[in-house]
């Protein structure tokens, strides 16, 4: 399997873990600090690249994605060194994606055209919601007017805006959540991610909600019509669903995410970063350092890793089966069965055709609009 | 001393019952200076295991009734008490627990006199804990209870009281002697079966095996003979010299006979050589249990087996999973049915599934039991209503003081289920219970079927009474529609008595089940999930393309209020 992951590309992964405040919500790796020292964090992050790319040599870069915590506390300077080292040490693509994930807060704002003129060339905005009311349930620290602010400054230096919303919010109801999201498409440049609210284990709303405060969260069948409703409402408008939770106009799609659910190669770094990584023909699970300080000491005297793994036929084509099965161009199913070492049982694909929950059409299958509502269902039907 | 000294196995410990009788050898020198050599017997009080109790009075010359002062007589002590009378016991009355703040001695006194019907006017006040009372114990059985006969001289004659496997010893042979001598080294005979036995070892529990060359009349105590199987002895039997022996035999013991049967399978399929194995293993201790190959479409393979009751069946259960280690599923528990056959043939129907084809039935009987339940006054109004809702005829009620004592006469398949925590339940466990087979009567019996995404689910077929068919049947389908997962596509569950559909709910399909984000970094985590669920929807049974939990057997049939 020494070259499957050229069917998904190659993108890099770069983990800033700071946040001005923890939201509610939030499973990432995050932590509020004010006491960081750029110039260290760069050191460590160069460190990891260059220990990186003598794993990967020769390859052509299709992607960059500073993610976090909020990268966009990041010092442009350090982003732009970040993105510099990365070009020299693998050959870029001619027309490499280079996302930052951005807090939509006025001092952010500010520090767009740097991030601009350091080599970021799309942005990814957490608006989250439309009004300030569910924006302060949902422990945000800015308000919708500084977020349109923000996004239009955004749309000023970048071609390729995106933006996150959350629904299926305490006491949302359908009809709010139409208005809103047809608000959100009258502002959408290219790029929507619109996540479903799912209470995460280790969260804050994971504790209210275990002990019955998080009231008004909407039933399961209610939930399942806000999604379809979701679908059909960004179809209309021409950002089609082209994976579980993100639309975009046709040529617009997020290639880093693409990345991860073609299954491709990843190069993770900063900590708490997971990578996927195919070395000596073998495809490697990798993780960093959890810990901030831990792996800024770990990555800085040169290795921020702590485990590594080659991953079994069998996780292999659980993960591709996971991730390709979100997307809308589907599951290439000889590449399934290449990884697995054997073929997809005909009697599950059969039933789930059968339900109208998959669609089969040459070597793929994909999800049908019902599938994708249930899609960890018909995966662990599928699954080996 | 270790507490629960004689209850060994974890269940005993557990729930603080005796399941296994068990005995005990002390010398003891009494306040006139003799010393004297005490057999004891612990026996069990649940009515699944009078068998035991009855066995172990043969083999005894008298009782000491233990009633907890705390909680005043049970219906199992009447059972016991009886069986007792019966034995032409001497019964020494024995108040229990009276350390404990809710004891109250002179109600209970009262209560042995009014229900039982004994003089309790002298009993003796006892702490187990505490020691208090456990001379007065001592002296009673020493004084109050008769020396046992016999003769020293005469052939051998032991009554073989109970046998058990070994792994070192192989068959341990539980023995009373009532005339003559055995001795190691000398050669007896099964008078049952004629087979001959060098004994290789005797002895005694003190309670700890003591090995000692020879018993005497009246004494209690094991040998063991080289015998592989305690299938090969047969408790009741009467063991003497292998020549001169004794003439005439003892008269033995009726054998224990199950009454409950359920199905066992493995949750999962390939268990089911461990599955067999634990069940020989443990029906080489365990005579009363029975157990047959069974095949079921919908779970597979697996046993039909038979208890003396639920609680005998709950035991057995626990101890495959415990201590084999095997998940299992647990069919409808159900009771011997006679088919009566237009042929004038008569089947004897353990199994729901295996019900003759309708057209060549006559009619069916199913066993009945006089059911004994004594209740705090309070509660009798919800013990009442329990018994009609189950099919009963009222026998027998009468008072005494606070507490009633109520006669039932039920049909046995409405208690075998969940009566018993049922009743408990109305009366907050206040309520004691016993029951004894009394015959079978006819009665207007129906096979109901439960049909799953429209194919039947054998291991849910039940009988039930055709006027409360309908009842029974809606209250399944709505429990398995909470019981079953929602799946991808909505699923159909039908009651049906033959080919007519009785009841019918339905399951809707699963809307919504989709992980909303899912990028890189959550590849491993969310596999690790996938990995988890698919291995608990392995754990589940399949029928066509639906997945049914394990404990959807059991709980489907579970009645509340």
């Amino acid at each position: 399997m020494a070259d499957d992951w050229r069917s998904g590309g190659f993108g890099l992964y770069v983990h800033w873990p700071f946040c001005e405040a923890k939201c509610p919500y939030c499973d990432f790796n995050s932590h509020v600090s004010n006491n960081i020292d750029q110039k260290q964090w760069l050191t460590a992050y160069l460190s990891e690249l260059r220990r990186s790319a003598v794993e990967t040599p020769d390859r052509v870069l299709n992607t960059i994605f500073f993610g976090g915590g909020t990268p966009s506390l990041m010092d442009p300077e350090t982003v732009a060194a970040v993105i510099g080292e990365a070009r020299a040490l693998w050959r870029p693509s001619n027309t490499m994606e280079i996302t930052l994930e951005a807090n939509p807060g006025s001092v952010e704002a500010g520090r767009f055209a740097a991030y601009r003129d350091a080599g970021v060339n799309r942005i990814s905005m957490g608006v989250q919601a439309l009004n300030d009311e569910d924006l302060r349930r949902l422990g945000r620290i800015h308000t919708v007017a500084e977020a349109r602010a923000a996004f239009d400054i955004a749309r000023d230096c970048f071609e390729r805006v995106s933006f996150d919303l959350i629904y299926a919010r305490q006491h949302q109801t359908l009809d709010a959540w139409r208005a809103e999201l047809n608000d959100a498409l009258s502002m959408a440049v290219d790029h929507l991610s619109l996540y479903q609210l799912t209470i995460e284990d280790g969260t804050a709303f994971a504790d209210r909600y275990a002990v019955g405060k998080l009231r008004g969260l909407p039933e399961d069948d209610s939930a399942a019509d806000m999604y379809l409703a979701t679908q059909e409402i960004c179809e209309k408008h021409g950002l089609p669903a082209y994976e579980v939770s993100n639309h975009a106009r046709p040529g617009a799609e997020s290639q880093h995410n693409l990345v991860y659910w073609r299954y491709g190669d990843y190069v993770g770094i900063g900590p708490g970063a997971h990578g996927r990584i195919t070395v000596d023909g073998q495809k490697h699970a990798t993780e960093t350092q959890l810990n901030p300080q831990r792996w800024l000491d770990a990555a800085t005297k040169g290795d921020g890793e702590k485990k590594r793994y080659v991953l079994s036929p069998k996780e292999q084509a659980n993960e591709y089966l996971m991730m390709g099965m979100r997307i809308s161009e589907g599951l290439d199913i000889g590449r399934w069965a290449a990884l697995s070492g054997r073929p997809l049982s005909d009697e599950s694909v059969d039933h789930l055709v059968g339900i109208n929950m998959i669609e089969r059409d040459n070597n793929r299958l994909r999800a049908t609009p019902a599938g994708r509502a249930v899609l960890n269902a018909v995966i662990r039907e599928l699954m080996g | 001393m270790k507490e629960q000294l004689l209850d060994s196995m974890d269940i005993e410990r557990e729930r603080g019952i005796t399941i296994k009788a068990n005995t005990v050898r002390i010398d003891y020198t009494a306040d006139n200076g003799e010393t004297y050599v005490l057999n004891l017997i612990d026996t069990p009080g649940h009515v699944d295991f009078a068998y035991e109790v009855s066995r172990s009075m043969r083999a005894v010359e008298g009782s000491l009734l233990v009633v907890d002062s705390t909680q005043g007589v049970e219906a199992q002590t009447l059972a016991n008490v009886y069986q007792a009378i019966d034995a032409d016991h001497e019964i020494v009355p024995v108040l229990n627990k009276i350390d404990l703040p809710a004891s109250d001695c002179d109600r209970v006194a009262e209560q042995i006199e009014d229900v039982i019907g004994i003089d309790a006017s002298d009993a003796i006040r006892v702490s187990a804990k505490t020691g208090q009372g456990i001379h007065e114990t001592l002296e009673a059985i020493v004084h109050k209870l008769p020396a046992p006969q016999g003769t020293l001289d005469a052939p051998l004659k032991a009554m073989l009281v109970d046998s058990w496997y070994d792994a070192y010893l192989g068959v341990i042979v539980l023995v009373r002697i009532m005339d003559g001598t055995l001795k190691k080294g000398m050669r007896v005979k099964f008078m049952s079966n004629g087979t001959l036995h060098h004994v290789d070892r005797v002895g005694v529990f003190r309670p700890q095996m003591q090995m000692i060359n020879s018993l005497g009349p009246g004494e209690i105590g094991f040998l063991t003979a080289s015998i592989k199987q305690v299938r090969d002895t047969r408790v009741g039997d009467t063991i003497t010299n292998d020549r001169n022996g004794t003439e005439v035999a003892l008269p033995g013991f009726k054998p224990a006979q199950p009454v409950v049967f359920c199905g066992l399978f493995p949750v999962d399929s390939a268990e089911f050589e461990d599955l067999r194995d634990a069940i020989e293993k443990l029906a080489l201790n365990d005579a009363s249990f029975s157990y047959e190959m069974e095949t079921s479409a919908a779970l597979g393979f697996g046993f039909r087996c038979g208890f003396l009751g639920l609680l005998h069946l709950e035991v057995i259960r626990d101890r495959i999973e415990r201590e084999y280690d095997i998940d299992l599923i647990t069919t409808a528990p159900s009771v011997i049915y006679h088919v009566y056959m237009k042929d004038g043939a008569m089947i004897e129907l353990h199994n729901p599934a295996d019900m003759p084809d309708l057209s060549k039935v006559d009619h069916l009987e199913e066993p009945r039991i006089k059911a004994t339940i004594l209740v705090p006054d309070e509660y009798l109004g919800d013990v009442l209503k329990l018994c009609q809702d189950r099919r009963g005829i009222q026998m027998d009620l009468t008072y005494a003081g606070q507490r009633a004592m109520v006669v039932y006469d039920l049909p046995l398949n409405e208690v075998v289920f969940d009566f018993y925590d049922r009743l408990k339940s109305v009366t907050k466990g206040y309520a004691s219970f016993d029951y004894q087979m009394t015959g079978y009567r006819q009665d207007a019996l129906v096979k109901m079927s439960i049909l799953v995404n429209d194919e039947p689910v054998d291991a849910l077929s039940t009988m039930v009474h055709r006027d409360r068919a309908e009842m029974r049947g809606r209250a399944m389908c709505e429990k398995l529609k909470d019981l079953i997962p929602r799946h991808m596509f909505k699923i159909p569950i039908q009651a049906a008595i033959g080919g007519k559909v009785i009841a019918r709910e339905t399951l809707s399909a699963l809307r919504k089940d989709v992980t909303a984000k899912c990028y890189g970094g959550d590849a491993t985590r969310k596999r690790k999930l996938l990995d988890k669920q698919k291995a608990g929807k392995k754990k589940m049974r399949q029928f066509g393309k639906v997945d049914i939990p394990q404990e959807a057997f059991i709980s489907a049939l579970k009645m509340d209020g």
